[in-house]
């Protein structure tokens, strides 16, 4: 086994997952299926190639930049409209700082 | 009129003809779609307000002598991951049922610019994670060619109803093959182009090195036509492209004559027989139109999957963040810390399948294995781009299956989440070089499953891809024979 269940459960932390029941043993057999797979990139010979993080195509420095022209935005009331809990403008969460 | 086996052109015809108006149309093909829906679960819901909106639009054009678009009253479904203003989208998960977003996906504002109808949303695994459509959270879609069968995935709700008649054309999105295998798996054609050819603003981010938007049809010149309505540069998408957009539909006439073509040998390894020989046909007849065929080799395409798999869930464990339960719609057990509340919401809302694809992109990202898993996929997939541009030197074209088998039956694999990652292994390579790639049906297994050629191309030369699979479907016929008469 390539992951433990102690270590399955520290990266649900960190993924802000919150696993019930026999959650956690059945995502650690798939991990570990799964990683024992992706063992197999140990084989491939990289020392060729750079990381590609993209596909890049030719271009100006600033073909990615629109325009500097103002457009009207979406608007507080269009954006918080989907909003579980909201109330003066604002997303509402449960409490984050102590008194 | 036959709804069912209509085409842009036939569409066209009839409404310049005055057969029938966009309006007819519209409320007629709404009718068939909610009728048919039970039979194959595509669509997760209609818009008929809009939909009749827009033709009414239409029929003023019409009424005005106006040139009312090149899409003009085609039925349209879209994705249920690409956002339509006022339309709910719920990318096929629990944790956006409600959702209903403030802004259009350039991708929708450009079809319904060019006249479109858009009919409803379709069905789709959550967040697009999955290759059989069985990852929805509002149930699968099945086949409509095969019932007991699923239709492919992710997009398999777009592919179901162009496949059962209900739209004429459909939006799709493909991060690894979600357009390509479901479009092989229903018997249509289904297009992933270029990477940057369309706009991904509005499409819900998956893997955003990876995504695209791309269409759905019946016939490769409606597809050729939708792609040319959607592509071009979109100031809100800024790695969208900034090349020309031909005129996709001009070149296909049928002459292959003289095309160099390459068919890969590391990809007829692990075909089921009738999949091969299928595939093995259809290079012929290509071949008989004067193409010329040689073997080559892409001797990466061993690690792609582990690569993909990498790469994906990475990018996706950054991009699912955001759904946390406090700007989208649903957030459960309020917990009494933030912490809580995340976790709550993220642990109740997220199917199986995206949580483990959450946790594998945490895990290969989290401190100490960066360098071994992420970092070591990003160059595995400059080996698998390098194998395509070394191709590309020698050949126009990459002729290959689409999927080693046809559509496989509901609940077959969806208890072995690596088996299932494996089956992606024809359309995970040409994703990951960003190239064109399409599935076009290139005939019917014994059965009567359909079975999908792939035809992939140089980076922006979709033109030849196209002419190619116009040509075969002269030769194969136009989509499956069983589900149009059905339709």
């Amino acid at each position: 086994m390539k992951i433990t269940e102690e270590e399955v459960r520290y990266v649900a932390d960190l993924s802000n997952l919150k696993l019930t029941g026999g959650e956690a043993a059945r995502l650690r057999a798939d991990l570990n299926g799964i990683l024992e797979h992706i063992d197999k990139l140990n084989e491939a010979d990289t020392s060729s190639v750079q990381p590609m993080a993209q596909v890049l195509f030719e271009a100006e420095e600033t073909a990615t930049l629109r325009a500097d022209i103002p457009v009207a935005p979406l608007g507080n009331e269009a954006a918080m409209a989907n909003a579980p809990r909201r109330g003066a403008g604002y997303f509402k969460v449960p409490k984050v700082i102590e008194r | 009129m036959d709804i069912a086996s209509l085409t842009i052109d036939g569409v066209r015809e009839g409404l310049l003809a005055r057969r029938f108006s966009a309006s007819e149309l519209a409320t007629e093909a709404l009718r068939f779609a909610e009728e048919e829906n039970g039979r194959t679960n595509a669509y997760l819901h209609f818009s008929p307000e809009r939909a009749l909106e827009r033709a009414r639009r239409v029929d003023e054009q019409v009424a005005r002598g106006e040139d009312p678009g090149p899409l003009a009253a085609v039925p349209v479904a879209v994705k249920d991951v690409i956002v339509t203003k006022g339309v709910r989208t719920t990318c096929g998960s629990k944790l956006l049922a409600h959702y209903v977003p403030p802004y259009d996906a350039t991708a929708v504002a450009r079809l319904e610019r060019a006249g479109g109808v858009i009919l409803g949303k379709t069905n789709c695994d959550e967040f697009a994670m999955g290759s059989s459509n069985e990852n929805s959270a509002f149930g699968p879609v099945r086949n409509p060619v095969a019932p007991d069968r699923v239709p492919g995935g992710s997009s398999g709700g777009s592919a179901a109803a162009v496949a059962q008649g209900t739209a004429v054309v459909a939006l799709g999105s493909d991060t690894g093959g979600s357009i390509r295998q479901p479009a092989s798996f229903c018997g249509v054609v289904g297009v992933t182009p270029t990477y940057g050819r369309v706009s991904r603003y509005g499409l819900t981010a998956f893997a955003s090195s990876l995504d695209h938007i791309g269409p759905f049809a019946r016939t490769v010149k409606d597809a050729a036509t939708v792609l040319g309505v959607i592509a071009g540069r979109d100031v809100c998408d800024s790695t969208s492209a900034a090349a020309p957009v031909p005129d996709y539909t001009a070149s296909l006439d049928g002459n292959v004559k003289g095309l160099k073509l390459g068919l890969p040998r590391e990809y007829l390894k692990e075909l089921t027989s009738e999949t091969g020989e299928l595939i093995a046909r259809g290079v012929e007849v290509l071949r008989q139109l004067g193409c010329e065929v040689r073997e080559i080799s892409l001797p990466a395409t061993d690690y792609a999957i582990a690569c993909y798999y990498i790469i994906a869930t990475a990018e996706a464990s950054s991009n699912l963040a955001r759904y946390d339960g406090v700007r989208y719609t649903v957030r459960s057990g309020d917990g009494e810390t933030l912490a809580e509340m995340y976790r709550n919401t993220r642990g109740e809302g997220f199917g199986a399948e995206c949580k483990r694809r959450i946790m594998l992109g945490t895990y290969v990202l989290s401190a100490g294995y960066y360098d071994a898993y992420y970092l070591k996929a990003q160059k595995v997939r400059a080996l698998i781009a390098r194998d395509f541009a070394d191709a590309f030197q020698e050949v126009d074209a990459i002729v290959a299956p689409v999927s080693p088998f046809p559509a496989f039956k509901l609940g077959e694999k969806i208890d072995d989440p690596v088996a299932m990652y494996l089956s992606d292994i024809y359309t995970i390579t040409g994703s990951l070089a960003g190239i064109p790639c399409m599935s076009v049906p290139c005939g019917e297994t014994a059965e009567g499953l359909p079975v999908g050629m792939q035809i992939l191309t140089r980076h922006f030369d979709e033109t030849t891809m196209f002419r190619l699979a116009d040509a075969l479907e002269r030769t194969v016929g136009v989509g499956n024979a069983r589900t149009r008469q059905r339709g």
